[in-house]
């Protein structure tokens, strides 16, 4: 786009690249605050059905659809009320930084191919580690409430997020390790075909580690059964007890847009990414080169599906939420150290054995055998310049047996024939 | 005449324009660490805070690793010249994992040393005063 | 329709490109963006006397400089920054100001002659470190390197213990680099055992028989006081425990 606006309409370089990055940030943000109305409606609606009753069916017509945002509205035009004794600054910009950890994350998620706001070569490590940044807001919340409630709420968020992080860190690992790159896009990549090459059926290994990811990311985003931090019958509100107003609307954004970010990188690892169960484009022959306008529509197809699987996570949220009673704390802690890690760890080892017996997959021909897609970054803009082969490392010297990951055939068929990314010009 | 610069006096024109034309350079790093290194040695003698001890801490690590990844940043080095390539890089990711376990660890102590005395005040740990 | 906004547009771009702003460099502007707040919360931190919202603001400050860390193409650290340190460690750390945040001991003072000497210990410090900082390479005038391979499999292949990274110019011949294997087998050693450790400083002391009356009834101070108190209610320390 900021070829275009330079090339074709004419304007200046600086320009150009700010205008695209407002527009691409713009994007986000509403991806953020219209998924948020969206879906602040589908919960009421689903919370009702499954409580057997109908939900909003008054405002904006027959479905009640217009009701989150006759909601917004109102909260718009509440007072923004202040504890007497809460920490006047910490208090105000809390909020902001949970919502800015939210929307930061989004930066490296892939939407479709080429439909990501910076292709990082670390996505998937970025957007675990920002998303853990959101627990910072809600900490600051509540301290700076100056109530028993706040701080307790605030206490046992911070004590989740931090012990779920590492078993969300275990299963994130395995699509890395699977697809050899922690580049979102690649890991996207490597799963297109048919629905058998989805990082889900790749081997029985994955399918469990899928809903270890599934169980930890609801208890990172302290959606129910995990939401000690905001159980009403316990802590009024939890953290944000002395919210009201805009800044209440915030700490709900920053939470509608980490479901929706921890189930779009569950589509990315796991479901296939922006892939559907049937590639239809390379069926049709709309592959990469047909031309920009087909190339496109793929990719807008691709942006479809991605949001379908992600929406479908949040909506599965949804039904865990409203199904389930809530945790105790120390039930909480068990499910994360009893169980969520060993069994992440015990499938971490499984699946690389896995990988390590059968490297092209179990069904070749079908699913893509790995080290086909090689690391983006071998294939810098720099090119191939052939004749400097392996630097510092003969190919022999990598322990394949000892480490026996994935990387290994793929590292070592790139090493040999290494592309030297020209340093200057 | 850029807006920006209107008010200043004629000097200052040259010294802002550079700071927003020019690439970054190793040195710019260099001086963000230096200033995260003093603070935190600020920081470290002047609170009494044990906690606050503990950040300063932080913050001189902080510094440090500044420096490392400046020194092995490719964009910021010419080629030729030399630089600590992946190296400090490898040395920054030490650092940070160093300074988590020695947060964990000091904070043990801290928090220890809070449940036998009931403060934080450094300056009452003095049970091995003679 | 679009034509027309497309000629429309060409003279303004014209009048834009006129404006002096247009020799900006992005990266310089990201860099001061971040440089700034890095060093403003930086200083935050040392000036405030409150714990908590020292902790925030050095919260700011590791996330400014993971910013940076990205800007100078170490994508690898920036994100390893973010999670261990912002993420992990300064959890950590401002769990701890909220164990140990009890009224009295928020804000702790200095006294005004300390700090007027730290201040002048600081500047005496940062000028010598200023002074090499610009020894280093002249000011503004770098060499940019146009493009620099991602770094993230080279430095996981290094903690393997096999370098695939480009050697830089100046460093020892290939033979001679060594991969980082046995220094990450030490650190995670390492962290174990600050594990153990740790956990094993900061359990819970309880007693053998827990009996909530009297520990409510012998104190009324906060729970740790309480629960030191009860642990040894005999000796000056748990009576010294009452502040």
């Amino acid at each position: 786009m900021a070829d275009f606006l330079i090339n074709t309409v004419g304007l200046p370089e600086w320009l150009a690249w700010t205008i695209t990055a407002l527009v691409a940030a713009a994007l986000i943000l509403n991806v953020i605050a219209g998924g948020a109305l969206v879906f602040i409606w589908a919960e009421r609606k689903i919370a009702a059905r499954i409580q057997d009753r109908l939900g909003p069916t008054r405002t904006g017509g027959r479905f009640g659809w217009l009701q989150s945002l006759a909601d917004g509205i109102k909260l718009l035009a509440k007072e923004d009320l202040m504890p007497e004794g809460a920490d006047g600054m910490l208090f105000r910009l809390a909020p902001y930084i949970s919502f800015c950890a939210s929307f930061c994350a989004f930066i490296a998620l892939p939407f479709a191919f080429d439909f990501v706001g910076q292709r990082l070569n670390v996505g998937v490590f970025f957007v675990v580690a920002v998303l853990g940044l959101e627990v910072f807001g809600v900490i600051l919340a509540g301290y700076a409430s100056a109530s028993k409630w706040s701080l307790f709420g605030s206490m046992r968020e911070a004590a989740q997020v931090v012990s779920y992080e590492v078993p969300l860190g275990m299963c994130v690992v395995v699509p890395v390790m699977l697809a050899g790159s922690m580049d979102l896009v690649t890991i996207a990549e490597k799963q297109s075909g048919w629905l058998s090459s989805w990082y889900l059926f790749h081997d029985p290994f994955t399918f469990v580690i899928f809903w270890v990811y599934v169980t930890c990311a609801v208890a990172s985003v302290n959606r129910a059964p995990f939401d000690l931090a905001e159980a009403e019958s316990e802590l009024v509100a939890g953290f944000h007890t002395e919210y009201s107003g805009l800044r209440w609307s915030f700490f709900f954004m920053a939470e509608y847009g980490s479901m929706f970010l921890v189930s779009a990188l569950a589509a990315v690892l796991f479901l296939g990414g922006w892939n559907g169960p049937i590639p239809v484009a390379t069926l049709l022959g709309l592959s990469e080169g047909t031309g920009d306008t087909a190339n496109y529509f793929v990719r807008l197809i691709g942006c479809g599906n991605l949001l379908l699987k992600a929406t479908l996570g949040v909506l599965l949220m949804m039904w865990v939420r409203w199904t389930l009673p809530r945790l105790r704390i120390d039930q909480v802690m068990t499910t994360c150290l009893k169980y969520c890690t060993p069994i992440a760890a015990a499938m971490f080892a499984g699946a690389m054995l896995w990988q390590l017996a059968f490297p092209g997959g179990v069904v070749r021909g079908i699913s893509r055998p790995a080290g086909e897609i090689r690391e983006g970054w071998l294939e810098g803009p720099g090119g191939l310049s052939a004749g400097r082969g392996a630097v510092g490392a003969k190919p022999t010297a990598i322990p394949s047996a000892a480490t026996g990951t994935p990387v290994v055939p793929t590292l070592e068929s790139s090493i040999e024939s290494r592309d030297v990314v020209k340093v200057g010009s | 005449m850029n807006l920006l610069t209107a008010g200043l006096p004629s000097t200052a024109i040259p010294l802002f324009a550079g700071l927003l034309d020019a690439p970054v350079g190793v040195a710019h790093y260099l001086v963000v660490g230096a200033i995260l290194f003093t603070s935190g040695v600020v920081c470290m003698a002047l609170k009494r805070n044990a906690l606050g001890v503990l950040m300063g801490i932080e913050l001189v690590l902080n510094g440090a690793n500044v420096n490392f990844v400046a020194f092995s940043s490719p964009y910021l080095r010419g080629e030729g010249s030399a630089s600590l390539g992946l190296d400090g890089q490898l040395i920054a990711l030490f650092v940070i994992l160093l300074a988590a376990a020695e947060a964990a660890v000091a904070l043990a102590i801290t928090l220890n040393f809070y449940n036998n005395h009931a403060t934080v005040d450094i300056d009452q740990a003095d049970d091995l005063k003679g | 329709m679009i034509t027309s906004l497309l000629a429309s547009a060409v003279p303004m771009s014209g009048l834009l490109a006129a404006l002096p702003v247009a020799a900006v460099n992005w990266h310089s502007v990201l860099f001061l963006l971040f440089a700034a707040v890095a060093c403003a919360c930086a200083v935050a931190v040392v000036l405030a006397d409150n714990v908590v919202r020292m902790a925030f603001y050095l919260v700011l400050s590791l996330a400014a400089t993971a910013g940076l860390f990205f800007l100078a193409g170490a994508e690898f650290v920036g994100a390893m920054q973010l999670m261990i340190y912002v993420g992990g460690t300064l959890v950590l750390l401002v769990f701890g100001v909220m164990l140990t945040a009890q009224a009295p001991f928020v804000a702790i003072k200095t006294s005004t002659g300390d700090r007027v000497l730290a201040g002048m210990v600081g500047a005496a410090l940062l000028a010598v470190l200023l002074q090499a900082a610009f020894r280093v390479e002249p000011w503004r005038r770098p060499a940019m390197a146009a493009v620099a391979a991602p770094a993230a499999t080279p430095i996981g292949m290094a903690l393997l213990g096999v370098r695939v990274d480009e050697p830089v110019a100046g460093a020892p011949p290939a033979a001679v680099r060594s991969g980082y294997l046995l220094p990450f087998e030490i650190v995670s050693v390492h962290l174990l055992v600050v594990l153990v450790g740790a956990a094993y400083l900061a359990r819970a002391k309880r007693r053998r028989t827990p009996r909530a009356i009297d520990v409510a009834a012998s104190s009324v101070g906060p729970v740790v006081t309480a629960r030191e108190a009860a642990r040894s209610s005999a000796s000056a320390l748990a009576s010294g425990g009452q502040r």
